[in-house]
């Protein structure tokens, strides 16, 4: 999608053995970093984005205009604070900004990939991560964190690195997707390959673009990441810039028009088939399976430190489903914390500005950093 | 507060695995640790608490005593410690025995409602007793299950659980309680502190 971009990348000239069987190499993967590496090389924090981010953290974000998705919480004085750590957030493999993806150019046949990529999954993801810390020639890093499916990769990196972070801050995210969150990502891709222009996914190939199921999959997805109250409270039954009902399909009420508008400037930034491909790997994703039924398996050897947090108006990652992480992670007797931050801002809280988590999380990395130069 | 504290820190061996159960702010944990080499946790059912003890850079899981121990696997800790909250859960019992399962052994302290004044209180005025260490009303107090040292010492032996040693601490003072002496240190003690094991 946004190839011709200016974008930092690493072409990885190892090869990737992926989930599917398939292997891949010289692949890129582009990448983004705030703040400076000591000399130390003991200050570097991997963070992980979700679905639908990317790896401009902070700042302004050069393909949107618009500040970073995770500026609250990243940049000069914030909890995760560019003066004192160096950052680094990778566009994940599949993804559309930069790296790795449906969307680029198959050299061989010359076509955009589309759905002839291959499937990827979060140990993938990490995987081709994991030579950000040879690239930049970190030993161990200080941090892995990461909120919804950048949790999910933050659980994947420990368990596949166990040595390789001082502290670990999964955020709002589960150590298996449940059938509800495999029902809305399908509900998700159902939309995008019942547009007429998805065209098998070929439709870059054919100049068309499928932004009426892109955008309905954005829709379906948003209405999942806040809360029934968080909804009520900003739309409740607001009319749009009307005094009264219309008796159209027009969208009458403000929830309407905003949900409009989110799918709308959606489909300028992201790519179709990427969406279907990540939302792919999150229903994969299932370290209870991976160590045969026993979570705490995939813990067995870490020597990190962890802090676990839920929301509690998060429907979609439920603070039940984080605490099965932290349950695992007791029975190993790893050093693990847990906090639920109140929000009544849902799925969407680790986004948003909401001081009791910001501030915790940046008491747990100062003071972890500050044993850490002990 | 701090007699308190530095009797429970001489009852804790060093380099041992300690879990502080309803751990507040960590203002205990962060006594033990700056006093004691030893690899200390919390859990703690106030959100506002967790978020304090983050701060102080203790590892605390927020969650409720009551539920929320059964995620330890046996005898994961040497030292459990319950430190003046055994009368506010719903069951006290329960909560011990889980105290006792989680690690090998525990120290639980518990306000003394034998207390002379406690004791006088109720006997001149007829009203529920109001002190410095029991502060609430009848009405609001998140004690439910106020008990005496007598109580806790035949509590245990019902139990079968080993009383490997007990303290009566009155104002500054602290002293062993005995078979012996244990009606006069019931009348006298402000704070019984007892080190059991199953």
């Amino acid at each position: 999608m946004n190839n011709n971009m200016n974008l930092k990348k690493l072409i990885i000239d190892k090869t990737l053995k992926l989930d599917c069987g398939q292997t891949i190499n010289n692949f890129p993967l582009a990448y983004e970093t705030y703040g400076s590496l000591n000399e130390k090389k003991d200050n570097a924090i991997l963070i992980f984005h979700a679905l639908t981010g990317d790896q401009f953290v902070s700042g302004i974000n050069p393909i949107t205009q618009k500040n970073g998705w995770w500026s609250y919480a990243v940049g000069s004085g914030k909890a995760i604070n560019t003066d004192k750590y160096f950052v680094i957030c990778a566009n994940v493999i599949g993804g559309c900004m930069g790296s790795f993806g449906p969307s680029n150019t198959n050299s061989e046949t010359n076509k955009v990939y589309g759905t002839s990529f291959p499937v990827i999954t979060i140990n993938d993801m990490v995987n081709a991560q994991y030579n950000l810390l040879d690239f930049f020639k970190i030993k161990k890093l200080f941090a892995v964190l990461g909120g919804s499916m950048g949790g999910m990769q933050v659980l994947q990196f420990v368990s596949n690195f166990p040595d390789k972070t001082k502290i670990a801050i999964p955020i709002a995210c589960t150590s298996s997707h449940s059938a509800q969150n495999i029902a809305f990502n399908e509900l998700g891709r159902q939309s995008i390959m019942a547009d007429a222009n998805w065209l098998d996914g070929d439709y870059s190939n054919q100049s068309k673009n499928p932004d009426k199921g892109l955008s309905v999959a954005r829709m379906a997805a948003h209405i999942t990441y806040l809360s029934k109250n968080g909804l009520q409270e900003k739309f409740g039954r607001k009319l749009q810039e009307r005094d009264n009902l219309k008796f159209s399909f027009d969208a009458d009420f403000q929830i309407e028009s905003y949900l409009r508008y989110q799918g709308s400037v959606f489909v300028d930034r992201f790519d179709a088939n990427s969406y279907l491909y990540i939302t792919r790997a999150m229903d994969y994703f299932d370290l209870v399976k991976e160590h045969d039924g026993n979570l705490s398996k995939a813990f067995e050897k870490t020597k990190t430190k962890f802090l676990v947090i839920s929301f509690t108006s998060d429907w979609l990652y439920p603070t039940s489903e984080n605490k099965e992480i932290v349950i695992a992670l007791n029975a190993m007797g790893a050093d693990v914390g847990f906090v639920e931050i109140e929000s009544d801002k849902g799925h969407d809280s680790f986004l948003l500005n909401i001081p009791t988590f910001l501030d915790t999380l940046k008491d747990f990395i100062n003071t972890s950093y500050l044993k850490n130069t002990q | 507060m701090k007699t308190e504290f530095k009797l429970i820190a001489d009852l804790i061996e060093t380099n041992t695995r300690v879990l502080d159960v309803g751990c507040g702010d960590g203002t205990l944990m962060e006594f033990l640790k700056n006093n004691k080499e030893i690899d200390i946790r919390g859990i703690e059912i106030s959100k506002s608490n967790v978020q304090q003890c983050i701060g102080k850079g203790l590892t605390v899981i927020e969650g409720d005593a009551e539920q929320d121990l059964s995620q330890f696997p046996d005898r994961s800790f040497d030292f459990v410690i319950l430190s003046q909250t055994l009368q506010a859960f719903l069951n006290p019992e329960k909560v011990i025995s889980e105290l006792l399962r989680v690690g090998k052994k525990a120290i639980v302290t518990i306000p003394n409602f034998g207390y002379w004044k406690v004791r006088l209180h109720l006997l001149m005025k007829g009203t529920m007793p109001v002190t410095r260490t029991l502060p609430d009303e009848w009405y609001n107090t998140p004690n439910l299950h106020m008990c005496t040292i007598k109580d806790f010492f035949s509590f245990c032996e019902n139990r079968k659980i080993n009383l490997y040693k007990s303290i009566a601490l009155q104002n500054l003072k602290s002293s062993k309680i005995t078979n012996t002496n244990l009606d006069l240190k019931n009348l006298t003690a402000v704070l019984g502190i007892f080190l059991i094991e199953r």
